[in-house]
């Protein structure tokens, strides 16, 4: 295995608030790394970091590096590195398009007109995340008519859509069903043979389910990080103990 | 002796109800005075004949031609400046005391007297750009008082697009002029229909800011460029009205019902194109 992502003494400010301390860590390449912690830790505010979304905000300020494939990310293009480094919001957000649509959406942002290319990005795309069965009779209905489950595989599909290396998941099935929770999960242990997968979750037995490395966050500082195996049976901090095994969080 | 609550509910229903019947009531009067006085003088050469025998007799075309002229003018200065100039603001601009104050200048320009604006265009177009006392400045004038509203609307509009379309369309790699273009304007767009239509009804009625800068008491000939002055429905009822004596009421009236046909027919078109985007529009 190679290291994909390095972060390095990795500090993150809103206006005054600093949300997180001191970051050092490297995420390998196709594996599925799992962030845990409660609210406030500065978990989701590190993972838009890795593709600058945090940026949107005009009190952001951040220290320290972080680097894709060796390369700083604040000297890749922008929407380069967003295209590279996809990301899978808590809410299904499908953009009011029909289905197709929205999966060839970064790609046509990114200058790919012809349809014959699309129409392949697109099923290959929406194959991937186990979602074509489902829509391929409409891909021209609007996208919003989709279930909330089916909604977020499509948020999925329109991330590979955009061939990336590596993909972000920010809680992405905290609104949704169980049946639907873990289809989003199967998805993701497949594409891992493909991407890089960092996974946010508020949900501890997710982690434990899906991740091969997890991380432990809390108040702004990694607390602790290791196999997913012996953070969850044998941690080194009591204070990962208490939180895996539900004392608080 | 307390009323009982069912009679206080009647009552305060009843005086609510009286209230709208006090401010539509008015309007109705008016509509129907003016139909009615009006419309016995609508005719085919009333409407696309030359005004004859000290405005007498005859038509209201270059009036009405004048008008759409105008009103079409301010539209093509005041609705791509103004869509931009919002979406400069809404979009780009950083939220700090210059941006506030220009926002808060902008709003108030929508309140100023529109005979100020009828001066201003007269001090710039008419004078110092040289323009004359022609369309040209009298469309740049009404379009220079239109500003406001439509930037205005525009700016709300596109504030009301959710925040989630351009996080998404940025976290695809999207540029921000990419993810204004395609995802947020095309939902933009009824709202910024909205502030058109209402400065067009503005446009088309106001006689202040034609009065220096383009209308003409009377012409016996169409314009035939931008550097022409133009008669207009607003200046040409208030001509015939006070101006010269002992025009026939009707057709006074006459004039009248056809500048409020002309804005309900401006306002339908804008109405039916903003309905159709509705339609389009799936969230």
């Amino acid at each position: 295995m190679s290291t994909h992502i390095a972060v390095r003494d990795l500090c993150l400010h809103y206006g005054q608030n600093c949300v997180l301390k001191n970051l050092s860590l490297e995420i390998q390449r196709n594996e599925i790394f799992t962030i845990i912690g409660p609210a406030n830790s500065g978990k989701s505010s590190f993972l838009q970091t890795l593709n600058r979304l945090n940026e949107l905000s005009a009190e952001f300020r951040k220290t320290g590096s972080v680097t894709l494939d060796e390369e700083d990310i604040d000297t890749i293009d922008v929407e380069q590195l967003r295209a590279r480094v996809g990301i899978v919001f808590a809410l299904p957000f499908p953009l009011p398009l029909s289905i197709f649509d929205n999966i060839s959406y970064g790609p046509r942002m990114h200058g790919i007109r012809q349809k014959t290319q699309l129409a392949d990005l697109v099923e290959r795309s929406l194959r991937e995340a186990y979602l074509w069965d489902e829509v391929k009779d409409r891909l021209h209905h609007p996208a919003m008519n989709l279930s909330g489950g089916q909604q977020q595989r499509l948020c999925i599909a329109r991330v590979l859509a955009g061939q990336p290396e590596v993909i972000l998941f920010d809680e992405p099935t905290s609104g949704l069903d169980p049946i639907s929770t873990a289809r989003v999960e199967e998805t993701m242990m497949v594409l891992r043979d493909r991407y890089t997968i960092v996974l946010v979750t508020n949900n501890v037995a997710q982690a434990a389910r899906v991740g091969m490395r997890t991380a432990f966050f809390l108040m702004g500082e990694m607390v602790e990080v290791g196999d997913t195996k012996d953070v969850f049976t044998r941690p080194s901090d009591s204070r990962t103990d208490e939180y895996v095994t539900g004392k608080f969080g | 002796m307390t009323m009982n609550v069912r009679t206080q509910q009647r009552i305060a229903v009843g005086f609510l109800f009286f209230c709208t019947v006090l401010v539509v009531l008015p309007v109705l009067v008016v509509l129907s005075i003016i139909t009615y006085k009006g419309f016995p003088a609508l005719s085919f050469d009333f409407i696309f004949g030359m005004p004859e025998s000290g405005m007498n007799a005859g038509g209201i075309f270059p009036a009405l031609l004048g008008t759409i002229y105008l009103v079409t003018g301010a539209i093509l200065f005041a609705v791509p400046l103004g869509v931009m100039s919002a979406v400069y603001l809404v979009e780009y601009s950083r939220d700090n005391a210059v941006s506030r104050l220009v926002k808060l200048a902008i709003v108030n320009l929508a309140g100023v007297p529109s005979v100020v604006y009828g001066l201003f265009g007269l001090g710039i177009f008419v004078v110092f750009l040289g323009f004359g006392v022609s369309i040209l400045s009298g469309s740049l004038t009404l379009g220079i008082m239109i500003l406001p509203v439509i930037i205005t609307a525009s700016r709300e509009a596109l504030e009301s697009v959710p925040q989630s379309f351009r996080t998404v369309s940025l976290s695809l790699g999207a540029s921000r002029w990419q993810t204004i273009r395609h995802a947020v304007l095309p939902h933009a767009l009824p709202g910024i229909l909205t502030g058109t239509i209402l400065g067009l009804g503005r446009a088309a009625g106001e006689t202040a800011p034609i009065l220096f800068t383009v209308a003409a008491f009377y012409l016996p000939t169409l314009p035939e460029s931008v550097f022409d002055q133009t008669m207009a429905l607003p200046y040409h009822l208030y001509v015939i009205s006070t101006q010269v004596p002992g025009v026939r009421e009707d057709f006074r009236f006459g004039t009248a019902l056809v500048l409020l046909l002309l804005v309900l027919i401006l306002n339908l078109t804008a109405i039916v194109l903003r309905y159709r985007f509705r339609k389009k529009k799936r969230w």
